[in-house]
């Protein structure tokens, strides 16, 4: 068989160099496109888990709470615990750098707890004159010790978004930080030798006191005693603990890291496998014009006692064999494109998730056994049916003479049954509940509206050509007339084009919803005339009560809003939860999609403390919260606030696209009177009326030095959010024109197959009277119809899919809703270049049809 | 034989006509042919396999260049036209039968017929009567609508035959028209499209392997290095 393998069905491979390309390269690039994602993902994943396993140290568990920390109250009841062998007490501060972008990670410690569980970031005092400043160098609280990588960054100059330079914020020893709205000097003593990350260690009581936290925690890490399993601990330990605490093992960290951005990957995985489908449907097209090109050639096999399993093996052979070869070839471009990757734009995708780590590229031989089984597969899938019509061919019929080139095409006059039963299907797949966050039954709805759209184009050729048939010219009526005559052609040729113009038509649908979304809402939260703020909600720069009195007094200043942003841990498995404490003043600033501005009249009933319920404090949520946690306006929402579980009655929701995993914002007074927390991150300024934004914003900066504050006008923040959410969806677009670049291979390899089985009508016609030219036209006509056809149903199905990713894929992934917006000018430019290029390429393909002599191509085949 | 032919011009001439093909040496199909053939006449060409035959029908059709000598269609020379003006000139001028019938599946009987009347531009309704009424000149009216794959072998050359003289060409060419055809077929065929290049007062060339078919022809040429050989009163 090996013999007869080769010469009659992988030797064929060769003879069509170009559709063998075509499609094995199709399927490269859907392989490369999902490994890629994977690898990159993973690749970062490993490097935050590194990062994190070195700051735990031997920690068994760890303490965490609040991004801005905890009450250190807790520390003697655990420290005291019998299960508990040593408690290091860690504060870890974002310290802002003034008048830079970066921060510095400085970790304050207990040198005295380190050594046991954390010894990695012990320091080393540099040798000093004195022996006795060198040994306590490390608990004098004017001192820290910077890892390697810290101070070689810190020792450079940054490039701000300006494009003005920062000096280096080390400078003669000492290291420049910011606390509030002041700067101050930490003398560097020495090194973190054994830490490979970019970090600052120094004491925990100086830490305290420079950074304004006195009594607060960020993380308590333990070392269990023996015999003490973690399991256990958690569990001893937890009735221990106030509200908003909880006790994890530290590689629970990452996981939590890869829940974060796990919607976007799997978003971006989808991307990766349309193309890999249409990769299958590129190889279904070719295999199925090749087989009915050589209809006679296994007729004949057949006649002479091959058997119709050795031909059906064969033929899958030959989709193996591509498969393989586009899987290598993928796995090969899978790895390069992540290289790319990491090294154009870090391990983040694009999204931000990772941003800062430098992840290395490793080999995963499971990932790419995994792919390149996927690469087979969609080899042979795609070759399944044209093999099983080919062996079933009866011998004696497609022996005859003079039966016509195309018998063998599939006469796909198949109802519309099929399709719309798929789309019923697809309809209740949208009902169905996410898994993990993973909306299935919509990527199910989306590949299912795609296989419809798919299967109906015959329906839909029927139902547009009829509306064509004006055309005069003779090449258009040709063309037309084959098209209605064999719509399985359009289905061999287009299957391809409908799949990518579906995928990309939906999301330039969804894209430009979203981004029309979030800059209406970009609009609605940033009322204000112009923003100041310290540093980031985690970072050490904030305002205070003198502050803001700083502020109201600068001229031209009417009004002063203030948002304190807090983020609490909610559960042990949840990622931090955010809290927004600001005034609210009607809707100044608040996109409500329900309830009002206003505390609700009436609670809901089904709460059992209607009546206390009565007086508690209002809320608003986001949408997130609201799906997460399945309350509405009226019901009850709770939070570990100061220590304690505080109550508050939800008044509205509000639409948020900035924390995909919960927000609610409640009055500053109500806050500030829950927890004593005074600090302010954001004040938003109204001008008085006449007066000026620079003006103001340059007041501003004299009074407070301009190194430490942001100012930022609402429009400024307007366009960074908004290159950030086109910085995100560059990658999509990428995969989405690589899709499209596959469905126009379809194209290409379907005319130029069906140039070859069509000589004799080529030839016929020139004997006839038409031109090389007339048939390159007819050719062209045909190229365009098709893709016409394709984009038609690909354009239906994409807006179908674009309701999915709105209404089923974002809401169940990201818990945004959005308003619709379709993009018609971007749509109908990108339908008619594609069919203008599928023309090109018909004709292109179809060329050898063309030079082949006329005389010879009429001759009776074989 | 009828002699009416010879007194009027003819409507196709070839003259000293030579064709090579490439090789070391190159191999001499023809040399010095001559042929005539006025209109409403056929002639018949016979010769070994490989003998030039169908290269020769080509050259008529300019399809394939000659070596030597002059190609005239109705009083127009065809050797110098480029290959669009000769395209051109076979939409008006020429018609041709083939051995595989070359219907297009895609299409009707009577749109495959009107075909070359669309390629003349012709106004469609006027397109469409005349192909009807040549369908039914080769007794295939009542299926004018039909789609070509119901047809049987000889039926689908009766389209072909319409569809070769539904324009009134000046030269009709066939080769082995009947080729793929059974014997009685075959025969009702020839005698089908003998009768319509007649009375359209056409040019015929036909070849053909079958005596009997020739036979039928008003003169039987056999091609050889020389040229052809009228061997009419042998066949
Ligand atoms: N394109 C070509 N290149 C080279 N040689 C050719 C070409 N076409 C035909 N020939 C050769 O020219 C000779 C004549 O071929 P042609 O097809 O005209 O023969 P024929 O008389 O029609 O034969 P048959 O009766 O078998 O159809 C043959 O020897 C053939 O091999
Ligand atoms: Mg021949």
């Amino acid at each position: 068989m090996s013999a007869t393998l080769h010469r009659l069905f992988l030797a064929s491979l060769l003879r069509r160099r170009l559709a063998t390309a075509l499609s094995l390269f199709a399927i490269a690039l859907g392989v490369a496109l999902g490994l890629a994602v994977q690898l990159i993902h993973s690749a970062a994943i490993d490097e935050f888990g590194r990062g994190m396993r070195l700051i735990a140290g031997e920690a068994d568990l760890q303490l965490v709470g609040a991004r801005d920390g905890f009450d250190e109250a807790i520390y003697p009841v655990l420290a005291a615990r019998a299960e508990v062998a040593e408690a290091s007490p860690v504060l870890v501060i974002q310290a802002r750098l003034p008048g830079r972008e970066d921060a510095l990670e400085i970790h304050g410690v207990d040198l005295f707890r380190l050594a046991r569980v954390q010894p990695m970031l012990l320091p080393r005092a540099a040798a000093a004159a004195d022996a006795a400043d060198t040994r306590f160098a490390a608990l004098q609280p004017d001192n820290i010790f910077l890892s390697d990588e810290a101070r070689a960054h810190l020792s450079e100059s940054q490039q701000l978004e300006s494009g003005e330079f920062a000096a280096p914020a080390l400078r003669g020893g000492e290291l420049v930080l910011q606390s509030g709205v002041r700067s101050f000097a930490l003398r560097v003593a020495g090194e973190v030798p054994a830490a490979s990350a970019s970090l600052a260690v120094m004491d925990i009581a100086g830490a305290q006191q420079h950074f304004d936290r006195i009594g607060v925690l960020s993380r308590i890490d333990l070392k269990l005693a023996a015999g003490v399993s973690a399991q256990m601990a958690r569990q001893s330990l937890a009735t221990l603990l106030p509200p908003g605490l909880s006790l994890r093992v530290p590689e629970a960290a990452a996981s939590e890291l890869s829940t974060l951005s796990r919607a976007y990957r799997v978003n971006l995985t989808m991307l990766a496998a349309i193309a890999l489908l249409t990769g299958g449907f590129l190889v279904f097209s070719t295999q199925l014009l090749s087989v009915v090109r050589r209809r006679r050639e296994f007729a004949l096999l057949r006649a002479l006692g091959m058997e119709r399993r050795q031909l059906l093996r064969g033929l899958l052979a030959e989709g193996a064999a591509v498969g393989l070869a586009g899987g290598l070839l993928g796995v090969a471009l899978g790895h390069g494109l992540a290289a790319a990757a990491f090294k154009f734009v870090g391990g983040d995708l694009g999204a931000g998730f990772f941003r800062g780590t430098q992840p290395q590229l490793q080999f995963d031989a499971m990932l790419v056994v995994g792919y390149l089984l996927l690469g087979i597969a969609a080899g042979v899938i795609g070759t399944w049916l044209p093999a099983r019509e080919a062996s079933r061919v009866a011998p004696a019929r497609a022996l005859k003479a003079g039966e016509g080139e195309y018998a063998g095409l599939p006469q796909v006059r198949g109802g519309w049954r099929p399709g719309v039963g798929l789309l019923v299907i697809a309809g209740l797949a949208c009902i169905l509940p996410p898994l993990n966050d993973i909306p299935i039954g919509g990527y199910g709805a989306v590949a299912l509206t795609l296989a419809a759209a798919v299967l109906l184009l015959p329906t839909i050729a029927r139902g547009v050509l009829p509306v064509l048939r004006r055309g005069r010219a003779l090449s258009w009526r040709l063309a037309h007339a084959r098209l209605s005559a064999t719509p399985g052609q359009a289905v061999v040729a287009g299957a391809g084009v409908v799949a990518s113009v579906a995928l990309a038509a939906a999301m330039a649908i969804m894209v430009s919803s979203f981004r029309v979304s979030v800059d209406d809402w970009l609009a609605q939260v940033l009322p204000a005339d112009l923003y100041v703020r310290a540093s980031v909600s985690s970072g050490s720069g904030y305002l205070d009560g003198d502050a803001l009195a700083r502020i109201a007094a600068v001229p031209g200043v009417a009004t002063v809003d203030t948002t304190r942003q807090v983020n609490l841990r909610i559960s042990d498995e949840e990622p931090l939860f955010t809290v927004l404490a600001r005034p609210v003043r009607g809707n100044w600033g608040l996109p409500l999609i329900a309830g009002s501005s206003e505390r609700p009249a009436r609670v809901n009933a089904a709460d059992a403390a209607g009546e206390i319920d009565a007086d508690l404090p209002p809320a608003w949520i986001s949408e997130a919260t609201a799906d997460r946690r399945q309350i509405g306006v009226g019901d009850r929402l709770t939070l570990p606030l100061g220590g304690q579980l505080r109550h508050f009655i939800v008044a509205g929701i509000w639409r948020d696209y900035a924390r995909q995993h919960g927000a609610a914002l409640i009055e500053s007074a109500d806050y500030v009177a829950l927890t004593g927390d005074q600090r302010i991150n954001d004040a938003a300024i109204s001008l008085a009326p006449g007066s000026d934004a620079a003006t103001v914003a340059a007041a501003l900066r004299a009074d407070f030095g301009a190194e430490h504050l942001s100012i930022a006008l609402p429009g400024e923040i307007r366009a960074l959010s908004l290159q950030i959410f086109d910085r995100t969806f560059l990658i999509t677009y990428l995969m989405e024109a690589v899709t499209v670049m596959i469905g126009l291979f379809g194209i290409a390899t379907t005319f130029a197959a069906l140039a070859t089985t069509r000589e004799g009508e080529f030839g016929m016609l020139r004997h006839l009277g038409f031109t090389r030219a007339d048939i390159g036209r007819l050719i062209a006509i045909e190229g365009a119809l098709t893709a016409s056809l394709g984009v038609i149903a690909g354009l239906l199905a994409g807006a179908a899919i674009a309701w999915i990713l709105i209404e089923i894929v974002n809401r169940q992934s990201f818990h945004w809703s959005m308003d619709l917006a379709v993009p018609w000018g971007a749509l109908a430019l990108f339908a008619s270049s594609l069919i203008v290029l599928a023309a090109l390429v018909a004709r292109l393909a179809g060329a050898r049809a063309m030079q082949r002599s006329a005389a010879l191509a009429v001759k009776a085949d074989w | 034989m009828d002699c009416h032919f010879l007194l009027l011009p003819p409507m196709l001439t070839a003259h000293a006509l030579r064709k090579t093909l490439p090789g070391t040496p190159p191999r001499v199909l023809f040399d010095t042919l001559e042929l005539q053939v006025g209109a409403g006449e056929c002639v018949a060409i016979v010769g070994e396999s490989g003998s030039g035959k169908s290269t020769l029908l080509n050259c008529l059709a300019g399809l394939e260049p000659v070596d030597g000598g002059r190609i005239e269609v109705g009083g127009q020379r065809i050797e110098g036209l480029d290959e669009d003006a000769m395209a051109r000139l076979r939409r008006s001028a020429y018609g041709f039968v083939f051995q595989a019938f070359h219907i297009l599946p895609h299409l009707s009987l009577v749109q495959n017929v009107a075909l070359p009347l669309w390629l003349l531009r012709t106004d469609d309704k006027e397109a469409e009567a005349r192909a009807r009424t040549m369908l039914t000149r080769v007794g295939l009216g009542t299926r004018a609508d039909d789609p070509p794959h119901e047809l049987s072998g000889g039926e689908m050359q009766r389209v072909a035959i319409a569809r070769a003289l539904v324009h009134r060409p000046r030269l009709v060419l066939a080769d082995e028209p009947t080729g793929n055809l059974d014997p009685v077929r075959a025969s009702d065929v020839l005698d089908l499209l003998l009768e319509q290049i007649r009375d359209s007062e056409a040019a015929g060339v036909l070849v053909t392997h079958s005596r009997v078919a020739a036979r039928r022809a008003d003169r039987v040429l056999e091609l050889g290095v020389q040229g052809l050989v009228d061997i009419t009163e042998r066949a």
